[in-house]
């Protein structure tokens, strides 16, 4: 019998389960490795050749050349993981959550500001609100990304 | 007897941490915070305790995917905080309590919950920011604190049912302690955030505010919220709350004894992505 996950029908939202858990298991713990100086140098010389490193699937690596952070999360990550990436690269947190909206940084900045997102439209896929898969992705930077 | 006298609930945004450090604490952004804030750090200085239990969630740091423990006690002498991505914090080196931490192991573990006995931990700044929001910058901190680890990172976490028995188990532990300390159980993480996909920087005011006024006068009832409303209502990281109940669980009036005084409660939107909630709960003497 399958396990009830009544999680899944959250839109824009991946919880970390067990079974995420597996998928990026090597994924996560390459993050990991960058809380050492010496491998975060090390990966900022060659990303490939420091990924290669890894027996991370090829869209993983991809996903994080391209810094990519919802493509991570689909395949595994854990954003407290993911995070190390983004400290690597000199990102704050607040970066690097709005870099998953597809707004700007002032955008996102902006909204925080404004009191955050609501969740009115938010909680059920299939409601009309923000985060939903039809209005993706918002925002400029989103929106320049497409073009 | 050592005695449970307060309970402490803070958020514990890293953002918060790197403003303290970095000096930024009356900018604009912050100031409003920060406020919040002046009445405990003075309560704190007026009513310093013994030791502090302070419980917490470790945010990929002590622990990686390679063994993460559902809730992970400290007995070490001494804990250091950890470099997270950008050099450790420049904070005090957090005392233990050994004898203290040790003797909540064995009666919790003989009460049915099955504690991690960690000896060797770096703590992040799930730990070290609610100390600085309490206590300043100093150089040493005021008291020994025993770290309480909860993982609420790998899903399934504890539930707040969980939580909120456990706590109650913490404080019959801290209760038939011989020596008499007067403890201070502090429940950290939250409010409403989401730090990931397309829904980040979700916030919630009403689910917050009715968390805090529950917590207060309904924590039982509060307990038996299931995580999928935290995560659905408060963000896919606001389900930090849970910890907040295990805090609340050992608060006397849970064991028949008098409701808590509500010393101080504060709230603000933002602190970064998250929204930051504040509550000083005081026994009765």
């Amino acid at each position: 019998m399958a396990l009830d996950k009544p999680y899944l029908n959250v839109p824009g939202t991946t919880v970390f389960d067990a079974e995420q858990s597996r998928l990026g298991y090597h994924l996560n713990q390459f993050c990991m490795s960058l809380m050492k100086p010496e491998n975060r140098s090390r990966f900022k010389a060659n990303e490939r050749a420091y990924l290669e490193e890894w027996p991370m699937t090829e869209e993983q690596k991809q996903a994080v050349l391209a810094r990519d952070l919802n493509r991570c999360i689909g395949l595994g990550g854990n954003i407290y993981f993911l995070a190390k990436i983004g400290s690597t690269d000199g990102k704050s947190f607040q970066q690097m959550a709005g870099s998953m909206t597809g707004m700007t940084e002032d955008e996102y900045r902006a909204m925080m500001m404004a009191g955050g997102r609501s969740a009115d439209g938010n909680r059920y896929v299939g409601e009309d609100g923000d985060a939903q898969a039809h209005r993706q992705p918002q925002g400029k930077a989103g929106q320049r990304g497409a073009a | 007897m050592a005695r449970i006298t307060a309970s402490v609930y803070t958020s514990h945004v890293p953002a918060i941490g790197a403003a303290i450090d970095q000096g930024k604490t009356t900018e604009p952004y912050w100031q409003p915070l920060f406020a919040g804030y002046e009445f405990s750090k003075k309560w704190m200085k007026d009513n310093t305790p013994d030791v502090i239990f302070l419980i917490y969630n470790d945010h990929a740091t002590a622990f990686s995917l390679d063994m993460i423990p559902t809730f992970a006690i400290g007995t070490a002498p001494d804990f250091q905080p950890a470099d997270e991505g950008w050099g450790p914090r420049p904070v005090p080196t957090v005392i233990g309590h050994p004898a203290l931490a040790s003797h909540i192991a064995q009666s919790v573990i003989q009460d049915d919950f099955d504690l991690t006995i960690v000896n060797k931990m770096a703590v992040d700044h799930g730990l070290t920011v609610p100390m600085s929001l309490m206590c300043g910058q100093p150089k040493a901190w005021p008291c020994p604190v025993i770290p309480f680890a909860v993982n609420v990172v790998q899903y399934p976490v504890p539930s707040g049912k969980r939580c909120f028995e456990l706590g109650k188990a913490i404080s019959r532990a801290i209760a038939s302690f011989d020596t008499p300390l007067k403890v201070q159980i502090w429940g950290t993480g939250g409010m409403s955030h989401q730090l990931q996909g397309p829904r980040a920087g979700l916030i919630n005011k009403e689910f917050d505010n009715n968390f805090l006024n529950r917590l207060i006068a309904d924590p039982a009832g509060l307990a038996q919220v299931p995580h999928i409303d935290y995560v659905r209502e408060a963000g896919s990281e606001g389900i930090e709350l849970v910890m907040w109940l295990i805090a609340r669980g050992a608060m006397a009036d849970m064991a028949g004894g008098a409701k808590p005084k509500v010393a101080h409660r504060f709230y603000h939107v933002p602190a970064s992505n998250t929204a930051v909630g504040h509550l000083i709960l005081e026994n009765g003497s």
